[in-house]
């Protein structure tokens, strides 16, 4: 009976749990692709291929679509610059201690994300030591504040999405061998040239994993923004939220919800081409 | 000069580390604090009695107890679903695999805000009241891929051998199961759980779409931040720190014992 239904059994296996991602992941993005293309007022949306909700959506959120992608690519740059070297470091120094140093740095993101980011509100604030600091050694200005300003709002979401950065990093860095490094070394290349020609171009894939896994959910977030900004550092995700929850205009939060996908894509494919132009260009240097 | 740079990284490891852990100090601190005010920003004075007393702020032992629900039974739940998608993605070939590998990448690469926004639309569609069983719907869906992905890590390095050598003893598929593939995976699947645990009791976003009157530990604290914050929210989130931390530690020791063991019987 078993043998004879073989073709079976991997479907089977599949079955629950690929039903439960299409019904709650792949339907529910049906209906909110209708939902972007409908009129009328919440409850009452009709379908009507409404595309002038998406332009609508554009011209009346640019200004939160170009800052969350602003935030999310300079987060994103500051994360992977952190990242790199404590992955490296974990990756080839670690020794035995591998494990332990990966939980160090993934045990901080067990605390509550939004207990997290109320935590950097009390050090970011007007009277706490960074400010104080900050005031002192002349950087900023005797009232000058972090708190509710861009800076905060990036480093909020640099600092929260770390993980995300330093886990691919580490996986694509542990899987170079270190062997290719040593002959870098035997065959008259420096530390620093073994580094940029065998270790960088090897460890692309988890640069390129990294980034992805960090700006896709930075791109998306709304929490530092509400948080540590205000809502001059709105971004598109604050705006889709309140547009959902608040204010209960179902099409346009739906539009929005597409168009940020659809940036999403296309710098991720745009990150992509330089990537891997970038890789042929050093293989062939 | 190399004995330098090796420990100029060294240094910066620490740094980064401490970077790290700078607003867990923060939070662990504030919840000894003894706060004159609704607001928890400002240190005013050492106390116990946050501890001694953690449920004692209005809602929040009832928050908390809906999030360790809904953690224990969608961790459960995406657990085994998401086993046997990996089984079935690494032990056969099939049409379709390539379909299902996609299916189970994209949800981790959608922002959380647009996957509650979806949610919320399906069950306004279906008129499915919101509360605790769209919450815990929500949770089984993201977890389902993280679970396929750890797992799978395991199931990769497995030696295929072991399960054939049962099967030459006697043992049948299903005995072969049990008995050698499961315990040699359950580190894998542990590790999966742990995760999918911490993600559905940390979630936020998908459950502020999807909750209804339902409050979650997260929405607890999104509506206390704007009233109040009391040094409770603290002490749990510190609890909760220290329970993960203990579980994921208990997991590395349990995989370097058995490690240890399987050298010794080799």
């Amino acid at each position: 009976m078993l043998r004879r239904h073989k073709w079976a059994i991997p479907y089977a296996l599949l079955a629950p749990g690929v039903a439960w991602l299409l019904v709650f992941f792949v339907v529910p993005m049906w209906y909110l692709a209708k939902m972007s293309l409908s009129e009328g007022l919440f409850p009452f949306f009709s379908f009507g291929w409404a595309w002038g909700n998406f332009h609508d959506a554009v011209s009346s959120y640019q200004v939160q679509f170009v800052r969350s992608v602003e935030y999310a690519g300079i987060a994103t740059a500051i994360a992977l610059v952190v990242s790199y070297p404590l992955a490296y470091w974990i990756a080839f120094r670690g020794g035995k201690w591998k494990n332990l140093f990966l939980l160090l740095v993934i045990a901080p993101f067990f605390v509550t994300y939004l207990i997290r980011t109320l935590a950097w509100e009390t050090i970011l604030s007007d009277n706490g030591l960074v400010v104080r600091t900050l005031q002192h050694i002349g950087i900023l200005s005797s009232d000058g504040r972090l708190l509710a300003t861009s800076a905060a709002v990036i480093a909020g979401i640099t600092y929260n999405f770390l993980p995300f950065m330093v886990l691919p990093l580490y996986v694509s860095l542990e899987q170079i061998d270190g062997r290719l490094i040593e002959a870098a070394g035997d065959l008259y290349a420096s530390k620093p040239l073994a580094f940029m020609r065998v270790t960088l171009p090897l460890s692309l894939p988890g640069v390129f994993a990294g980034v992805l896994l960090t700006f896709i959910p930075a791109a998306g977030d709304f929490i530092n923004a509400q948080l540590l900004g205000t809502p001059r550092q709105y971004m598109i995700g604050n705006v889709i939220q309140s547009e959902f929850l608040s204010v209960r205009d179902y099409p346009t939060a739906a539009s929005l919800s597409f168009v940020l996908m659809a940036a999403i894509l296309v710098l991720v494919l745009i990150f992509a081409r330089l990537l891997g132009t970038e890789r042929l260009t050093v293989s062939h240097a | 000069m190399r004995f330098v740079r090796r420990h100029i990284l060294s240094a910066y490891a620490v740094l980064a580390l401490a970077y790290l852990f700078l607003p867990i100090g923060v939070v662990v601190a504030f919840s000894f604090n003894n706060p004159k005010g609704r607001f928890n920003y400002t240190w005013e004075g050492f106390t116990w009695k946050n501890w001694l007393n953690p449920f004692g702020y209005p809602g929040l032992g009832g928050a908390l107890k809906v999030s360790i629900e809904i953690a224990l039974l969608s961790s459960l739940f995406a657990t085994i679903l998401g086993t046997l998608v990996a089984l079935a993605l690494v032990r056969y070939r099939f049409r379709g695999s390539a379909t299902t590998n996609l299916l189970i990448f994209v949800p981790m690469t959608t922002p959380e805000v647009v996957m509650g926004a979806s949610l919320l639309t399906l069950f306004v569609n279906w008129k499915i009241p919101q509360g605790f069983g769209t919450i815990l719907i929500a949770h089984i869906m993201f977890n389902v891929s993280y679970v396929v992905v750890t797992v799978r890590a395991r199931l990769v390095g497995f030696d295929r051998h072991l399960e054939e050598a049962a099967m030459d003893l006697g043992a049948n598929e299903w005995v072969t199961f049990w008995r050698v593939t499961l315990p040699l995976i359950m580190p894998g699947i542990l590790a999966a759980a742990l995760l999918s645990f911490a993600l559905s009791i940390d979630d936020f976003v998908i459950t502020y779409f999807n909750a209804g009157s339902t409050i979650t530990f997260p929405l607890f604290v999104w509506g206390a931040a704007r009233v109040a914050t009391p040094p409770q929210i603290n002490v749990i989130g510190t609890a909760i720190f220290i329970i993960a931390v203990t579980g994921m530690l208990a997991n590395i020791v349990f995989q370097n014992l058995r490690l240890r063991k399987g050298a010794l019987a080799a």
